[in-house]
């Protein structure tokens, strides 16, 4: 920079001052425009027809279609199995990365990357297989079946499918942290008398806590969502172990626009509302860090 | 290794032993509590999907891959991705340069908004596509006028994917441009590289691979969508059913062999998609150590 003349330098100047944004859109270059039209026709165009949808019902009426006892129901079924689902593999991913970052085991990089398995596995599939593995016959039901646990066609079946789906998420939030964490302060711990589960409470826990609770949002809000393999694995009973997005669809296929719309609707407000919940743990991840 | 570490530092000689074994039997048991958790819900419900399709040996397998209805949903699910991914690649790196490079208001409005496919369910993305483009939607009346079929046909499966795998492109290659930094796209401006030649010799070969991976994913959604999909298509076997469509259909219709075909078919592609994205990973890793 100091080398350049006076000229040269002016002239980038020119461009990299921050002038208004809307000058700098008025004047956009082609990237601005490609993104900003194809969100506005693929994104915000959907969104708007939804929310616009749902606001031509009175608000007594969607208050009436989102608390009838149906959809009550499948919101109890998707949002406390969800947080069940969550919460197990907020227990097992943990583990998971604990051993995967810190000891040595055969086929340990193989295992690594299947854990992204269900990400990459198309959900019918795995519905479909879960299914046959966990009915009564299959070979993980089939043990089951003598103390009377059924687990594929009931809201069991609903929660072994959120586990599946929703595996990755606290492993691959919590393992680069762990990998980062130095080893040096659970050895000063332990030397200076901690205990085992102390050493690991006080510890190892905390700086871990904002990659958990992130891992636990994000398998959440995509355990809320799912439906392929819910649909699949479940028999889709009313208050027994139908899911809300289940319910959407089969509004829609009785032609039920407005329950459809409503219900679509609470989904999506709760779904932007642990959206929000996932940004300020992770903006509280990064202040950790500093 | 890392207890036996911890012991002998800390306890130079005498009771060194102890910790040792207290800690190697930890750590085999959080090993095995770790993988039978992983078998049980995921190693044995991935390896049953390849029993289960060549249970009754290879030749029926790859009979059930010729009949119609399956190729025709394999042809539609290579269709829909033929067109998806190239669009929203190209979306993807005009967005990700945006939020990258430049310092606008509303930039941290943008990066929300690409959340949005990401958090909103597959299902309530294609209620969407369904209240935008149906006979009941907006443009309704407009496409029934003219005659123009979108939903429960090709195009609202199109706009449905494209919908839900909208940001992976954007999202693998924001950080690797904001990386990459500016120095070299502005050397070659001066030295006279019009906006085209400094794109593609001095950016794009800077992010090739987290763009390729951003693609992969991209890929990987789009012929799995289940949720998005089945809304918007009506699921007509011949006619609208992508693979994924076809598993649940031949499931339901008790054809489990060949809903284990298909099975198999997108399971591989999942295989495929998991052993790119590790050689990916490991080139990023790389190129990052030698930095």
């Amino acid at each position: 920079m100091a080398v350049s003349s006076p000229g040269s330098v002016s002239s980038p100047e020119l461009h990299s001052t921050p002038k208004k944004w809307w000058h700098s859109i008025t004047k956009s270059s082609l990237p601005w425009r490609v993104t900003i039209g194809y969100l506005s026709i693929m994104l915000l165009l959907p969104v708007a027809a939804l929310l616009l949808k749902a606001s031509t019902e009175s608000p007594s009426d969607f208050w009436r279609i989102a608390t009838d006892p149906v959809a009550l129901s499948t919101y109890d079924v998707t949002f406390v199995t969800s947080l069940i689902a969550a919460l197990i593999n907020g227990v097992f991913g943990l583990l998971i990365a604990w051993v995967l970052v810190r000891y040595e085991f055969p086929l340990k990089r193989a295992i690594d990357a299947a854990i992204d398995l269900p990400f990459a596995l198309p959900t019918s599939v795995a519905g479909l297989t879960l299914a046959t593995v966990y009915s009564d016959n299959g070979w993980i039901g089939s043990l089951l079946t003598p103390f009377g646990i059924k687990v594929a066609f009931t809201r069991l079946g609903v929660g072994v499918a959120m586990l599946f789906i929703t595996l990755p998420f606290v492993v691959r939030s919590v393992q680069p942290v762990l990998q980062e964490m130095e080893k040096e302060i659970e050895e000063a711990a332990w030397s200076l008398g901690a205990s085992r589960f102390q050493t690991f409470w006080r510890v190892v826990l905390p700086p871990l806590m904002p990659a958990l609770l992130t891992g636990i949002a994000l398998g959440f809000a995509r355990a809320v969502g799912e439906y392929g393999s819910v649909v699949i694995v479940a028999a889709n009973v009313p208050f027994k172990d139908l899911i809300s997005s289940v319910l959407v669809i089969q509004r829609l296929e009785q032609y039920d626009y407005s329950g459809a719309t409503v219900i679509g609707t609470v989904l999506l407000a709760i779904s932007l509302l642990v959206l929000l919940i996932i940004n300020l743990l992770q903006a509280w991840g990064r202040r950790y860090e500093l | 290794m890392s207890s036996n570490v911890v012991g002998s530092s800390l306890q130079p000689s005498t009771s060194a032993a102890e910790p040792v074994s207290q800690g190697s039997w930890g750590k085999i048991a959080l090993i095995s509590v770790a993988l039978v958790y992983l078998a049980l819900v995921l190693f044995i419900p991935a390896v049953n999907v390849f029993v289960q399709a060549f249970r009754s040996g290879v030749g029926p397998f790859f009979e059930n891959l010729t009949h119609r209805e399956f190729l025709h949903a394999a042809q539609l699910t290579l269709m829909i991705a033929l067109i998806v991914v190239p669009l929203n690649t190209v979306f993807g790196l005009c967005a990700a340069w945006v939020i990258a490079r430049h310092q606008f208001r509303g930039r941290a409005f943008l990066i929300s908004l690409l959340d949005i496919p990401f958090a909103v369910s597959p299902v309530v993305a294609g209620l969407m596509i369904v209240l935008l483009y149906g006979r009941n939607g907006w443009f309704g009346p407009f496409l029934d006028a003219n005659g123009i079929k979108i939903v429960f046909a090709a195009p609202a499966m199109i706009l449905a994917s494209a919908f839900i795998s909208m940001p992976f492109v954007a999202r693998e290659v924001i950080p690797v441009l904001e990386e990459a930094g500016t120095d070299q796209e502005e050397a070659a401006k001066i030295l006279g590289a019009s906006e085209w030649q400094t794109f593609w010799r001095v950016t794009l070969p800077n992010i090739r691979w987290g763009l390729l991976y951003g693609v992969i994913l991209t890929n990987a959604r789009v012929m799995g969508e289940f949720g998005a999909v089945s809304v918007v298509s009506g699921n007509i076997a011949g006619k609208t059913q992508t693979l994924p469509l076809f598993v649940e259909e031949a499931y339901k219709q008790y054809q489990t062999e060949s809903a284990y075909a298909a099975a198999v078919v997108l399971a591989l592609l999942a295989v495929v998609t998991l052993v790119l994205k590790t050689i990916l990973e490991n080139k990023t890793r790389i190129r990052d150590a030698q930095e």
